[in-house]
């Protein structure tokens, strides 16, 4: 007994150790871990998207079941560590490109895009044309331009009075 | 007995229509003033005839007769009355009847004004007005009834029928279904009856196009008359538009005002064309310009307002606004192909007798300016066109659904209302037929000083945002360019008349309605601006969970989560009701009531609770979608700085409004 | 002056460009079309009884594979009947139908003439888990990746539905609700089994 008592005290104290230095460890896992991510930070990202099956809803305002799951899972997300552009990345793959608040720049969907701006400069483009034209027409007078262009029909009396009471406004 | 008056009143009435329409052909072209007069006459009738039976399918409505089926689906007893009135217009088939009524008001009115200098037109005004209103009435009574009734056949099915089936006896159900809750608000009385009526009205100048076009009456009359009937749909138009953002605010719990819904954007179309066309009428008028674009403009708004109630009412497009879908679509497409193909036929038709007059000799006329807003306009319809239409393009092409939302319209639109803003504050400085840029820039120098020292104090105040700077600029700019064009008016007036200041404003705003009630008009819109760029930029929102006697921050607030009851209303919902005290730098502000409802069928509804000051609103909401209990109430608050100038500018544009258009001897 | 007066006569005849006029009528063309195939779509089912199903790729769950293959497409179970039903977790109706459903593949499953796979739409995969583990049910699931599935049978889903091919591959039932009880189940797939 006396000769095994040291190395009995050893063991045990070594195993006291490990068991101090284990717990010691997971309490500082546990701190280490994050925070829940706040609501505010899972609709910033569910605001950028709209419900997978509600029509025109976007994702932090929609009351089902289902969008409260899909917050949840953004929230998940948030948690692992994942950027919101892979957040709405698996939201796409999963659920199809109607939860993007505008569709993807791919394919068909850069008519959406490009057609806008294309026809506002064809529209400008024709505007100042037809200023060009207008301004290069000779300068004749009212009168002139009354008499040299009859409109087509037998109302000729009505037309003159017409334009000559605006004339005098 | 009186649904099968009401039913049989309408058939009347479609017969009437019906007649007015081939008899006022008729006359035209056997030139004929009986038959016109005729069909005016029948015309006219059709307002008293209508009118027998929607107030006939408004007392069944008041009265609770469920055995009717339009009533069941829209009413029941915890209605209070004036929803139950409202409820007309809270169906498809009551809100076709409702429309169909508006129209006929508007066509009988029509009909009453004094015809005697504008004889040519009359026939073919009556008939587009007719055939139109034929068209609804049509819809009602072969597709959606709304004085159908529910029989129980023998075999014990309940199904709706006009008339009784083989066999089968009337079925009274003893509770109706009622409307949806959302629906339930003060605002469903006044959003859609105004709606309505901007886009009934649009019938009337459009009927006067097309007689224009027939006729070859092309010259200015045409343009007179439907200036005036133009006005008068767009002020509807524009008020329905505005109850419509303050409904969404108020009801749908979302902190904001136009979510781009498709049908948000339906109704708002119209008003994009229709706005451009009271413009560049004015170059009619003045210069004689623009008959072709002008008549391309009513038809355009015209052709976007049946547009976009097929669009609502089909099932084409799936919204939180639209209608279930419904058999009328097929009719409604037709009537829509009709309506392009007629009226781009007579447009080119009369191609060249819509032929300018006069040429434009100065690219900074106000000529030229209004043809720039007519640009901006038609762009901003444009996009929102496309954005709508796109989804359901790319649906068919590829198969899959997408989503055009508030990013796409937002940058494309934007800079299109800043050059509007823009031009609002240049066009004044701008003459008739000739301007350059140094007779802008003599006049354009005063305002902008003061103009200038906005962004110089909005930097100073810490405000970076580079759109709000701008956006602020812009509307201080259209502010004070009105205010100089004013004092100069009153000015010049006070040199020459020698009258005090006040009369000298009187006497100018009324020596020239639109100019100044135009610029008023302008001025509410800024103003309107600086609303929607308080919440677009600067809006902050939180959403957290508290326990009683919890407090929550944001934007300087403090919200302090005092206590929460539950109980039992009149109608039979079920309360959840919150009370928050408001603090800041903490001085007590006052108490908010955030309210959840419950109602029986298991609806639920959120009804936010909101401080509104000129500087900024709060607005809570309980967020009745997560569990509410004493110690975990989940709250969403919004922080919407200077919204409510959206609001105080629409009402200074009623006033413009009156101002401008506020009708006068007629001066020919 | 001069060049007025020609002018006026010509000026009579000549109407709108003609290019316009041609890029307005085609626009309008394109524009009927495209609305009338929506109101098409809208108001007329995508899919009928008697039209071929188009074929499709289901990506299964780990422990609700077919035949040990994560993926399985609907050609590859031709000469089967395969029933199609789509549920979602949050549907409460579809926990009304599942262990009907279970059984009836119970039923089906030694004799390997029927297939049956669940559609999980719009679901969160931990979620559609606990779902199928609650009412234990052990036939080939997956989640409808990117919602591509569920359009080509109902544009407007509501969950439940159920769709019943036969072994050439022609939609021949469909279920929209729950099924109620394991004989509705069986009339609707029995008669497919007689043909070859």
């Amino acid at each position: 007994m006396g000769k095994k008592a040291p190395a009995n005290h050893l063991f045990f104290t070594i195993l006291l150790l490990f068991f101090i230095a284990i717990t010691v460890l997971s309490f500082k896992s546990v701190r280490a871990q994050e925070p829940t991510p706040s609501d505010d930070e899972v609709n910033a990202i569910a605001r950028q998207m709209f419900c997978p099956i509600c029509e025109n809803t976007p994702l932090d305002v929609c009351p089902t079941e289902a969008c409260h799951d899909w917050r949840e899972l953004i929230r998940q997300m948030l948690a692992q560590g994942k950027t919101p552009s892979e957040i709405k990345q698996y939201f796409v793959d999963h659920y199809g490109d109607r939860v993007l608040s505008e569709p993807p720049r791919a394919g068909l969907n850069w008519l959406v895009y490009v057609l806008p701006p294309i026809a506002f400069i064809t529209g400008l483009l024709l505007l100042f044309r037809a200023f060009r034209m207008w301004k290069v027409k000779s300068t004749a007078t009212f009168q002139e331009e009354v008499s040299a262009s009859k409109p087509a029909h037998g109302n000729e009396y009505a037309t003159r009075l017409e334009d000559e009471l605006r004339r005098r406004n | 007995m009186l649904a099968q008056f009401g039913f049989g009143i309408l058939v009347v009435t479609f017969l009437l229509s019906l007649f007015s329409t081939s008899s006022a052909i008729y006359g035209y072209f056997s030139k004929s003033d009986r038959w016109v007069e005729s069909a005016r006459r029948a015309l006219q009738l059709t307002f008293p005839l209508i009118s027998l039976s929607a107030l006939g399918l408004i007392y069944l409505l008041a009265t609770g007769h469920y055995e009717l089926e339009y009533v069941y689906s829209v009413t029941n007893h915890e209605m209070p009355l004036y929803l139950k009135i409202t409820a007309l217009w809270g169906g498809q088939a009551g809100s076709l009847l409702f429309w169909a009524w508006l129209m006929s008001a508007f066509a009988s009115a029509m009909t009453l004004r004094k015809w005697d200098r504008d004889r040519e037109f009359l026939p073919w005004v009556v008939a587009v007005t007719s055939l139109t209103l034929a068209f609804f009435l049509s819809l009602i009574i072969f597709f959606e009834n709304p004085f159908i009734r529910l029989w129980q056949t023998i075999s014990g099915e309940i199904a709706a029928h006009m008339f009784a089936p083989a066999g089968a006896s009337l079925f009274l159900p003893s509770e109706g279904r009622g409307l949806n809750e959302l629906l339930r608000h003060p605002g469903m009385v006044f959003h859609p009856p105004m709606l309505y009526l901007g886009f009934v009205a649009f019938v009337i100048p459009y009927a006067f196009a097309i007689a224009a076009l027939v006729t070859g009456r092309t010259d200015d009359r045409w343009t007179r008359l439907t200036r005036r009937w133009t006005l008068v749909a767009w002020l509807f138009l524009s008020i329905g538009l505005v109850l419509g953002m303050r409904w969404a605010y108020d009801v749908l719990g979302w902190g904001g005002y136009w979510g781009w819904d498709p049908v948000e954007i339906a109704a708002l179309m119209p008003w994009l064309a229709s706005t451009p066309f009271l413009h560049s009428v004015m170059i009619q008028e003045k210069r004689g310009m623009l008959k072709q674009w002008n008549m391309l403009l009513i038809i355009l708004t015209y052709s976007l307002v049946i547009f976009g109630t097929f669009l609502t009412r089909s099932g084409v497009l799936s919204s939180v606004h639209a209608f279930a879908q419904s058999a009328i679509g097929p009719m409604f497409f037709i009537f829509i192909g009709i309506t392009f193909i007629i009226s781009i036929s007579l447009l080119i038709y009369r191609w060249n007798d819509l032929r300018a007059e006069v040429e434009m000799k100065s690219l900074l006329s106000r000529e030229a300016l209004f043809l720039l807003n007519n640009l901006l306009f038609l762009g901003v319809l444009i996009v929102c066109f496309w954005g709508v239409i796109f989804p359901l393009i790319s649906e068919i092409v590829t198969g899959q659904k997408i989503t055009v939302g508030p990013p796409f319209y937002l940058r494309a639109t934007g800079p299109l209302w800043g050059a509007l803003m823009a031009l609002m504050g240049i066009a004044p400085l701008s003459a008739w037929g000739y301007s350059t840029l140094k007779t802008i820039g003599r006049a354009i120098w005063k305002p902008t000083i003061p103009t200038l020292l906005v962004p110089f104090v909005l930097i100073v105040l810490n405000v970076r945002n580079w759109i709000a700077l701008l956006g602020f600029t812009l509307v201080a700019f259209v502010v004070f360019v009105t205010l100089y064009e004013f004092w100069r008016g009153v000015s010049a007036r006070r040199k020459t008349q020698g009258e005090n200041f006040l009369i000298a404003l009187v006497r100018l705003t009324r020596r020239n309605r639109r100019r100044y009630g135009g610029y008023i008009i302008h001025v509410a819109m800024v103003v309107m601006a600086i609303g929607i760029l308080g919440i677009e930029v600067f809006q902050t929102q939180t959403q957290q969970t508290l326990a009683v006697g919890q407090d929550m921050q944001i934007s300087g607030y403090t919200l302090q989560y005092d206590s929460l009851a539950q109980f039992p209303y009149v109608d039979g919902r079920q309360v959840t009701r919150a009370v928050l005290s408001v603090y800041k730098d903490g001085k007590y502000l006052g108490d908010l009531y955030p309210r959840y409802d419950l109602f029986p069928d298991g609806q639920p509804m959120t009804i936010p609770a909101i401080r509104s000051t000129l500087a900024d609103d709060l607005y809570v909401v309980l967020v009745n979608w997560e569990n509410i209990s004493i110690n975990e109430t989940p709250f969403k608050v919004y922080h919407n700085p200077l919204v409510n100038w959206l609001w105080i500018g629409s009402a200074i544009f009623v006033l413009g409004y009156l101002v401008s258009a506020w009708p006068e001897a007629e001066t020919m | 002056m001069e060049q007025k007066i020609t002018n006026a006569p010509a000026a009579r005849h000549r109407s709108a460009p003609l290019w316009v006029q041609i890029v307005v009528w085609i626009g309008l063309l394109i524009l009927m079309v495209f609305l009338g195939l929506g109101l098409f779509r809208a108001q007329h089912p995508i899919i009928s009884i008697g039209s071929r199903v188009p074929d499709f790729t289901l990506n299964l769950f780990e422990d609700y594979q077919y035949q040990n293959e994560s993926q399985i497409s609907l050609a590859s179970l031709r000469g089967k009947v395969v029933v199609v039903n789509f549920w979602a977790s949050w549907c409460v109706t579809c926990a009304d139908e599942a262990p009907t459903m279970e059984t009836a593949w119970q039923y089906y499953q030694s004799d390997g003439e029927v297939v049956f796979l669940g559609v999980d739409y719009t679901d969160v995969d931990s979620k559609a888990l606990d779902f199928l583990a609650t009412y234990e049910i052990t036939y080939p699931n997956g989640p409808d990746l990117g919602t591509r599935i569920t359009p080509i049978f109902n544009r407007n889903i509501a969950m439940p539905e159920t769709y019943i091919i036969d072994r050439q591959g022609i939609m021949q039932y469909k279920q929209i609700g729950p099924f109620q009880s394991l004989a509705e189940i069986r009339s609707a797939i029995d008669p497919l089994l007689g043909a070859r």
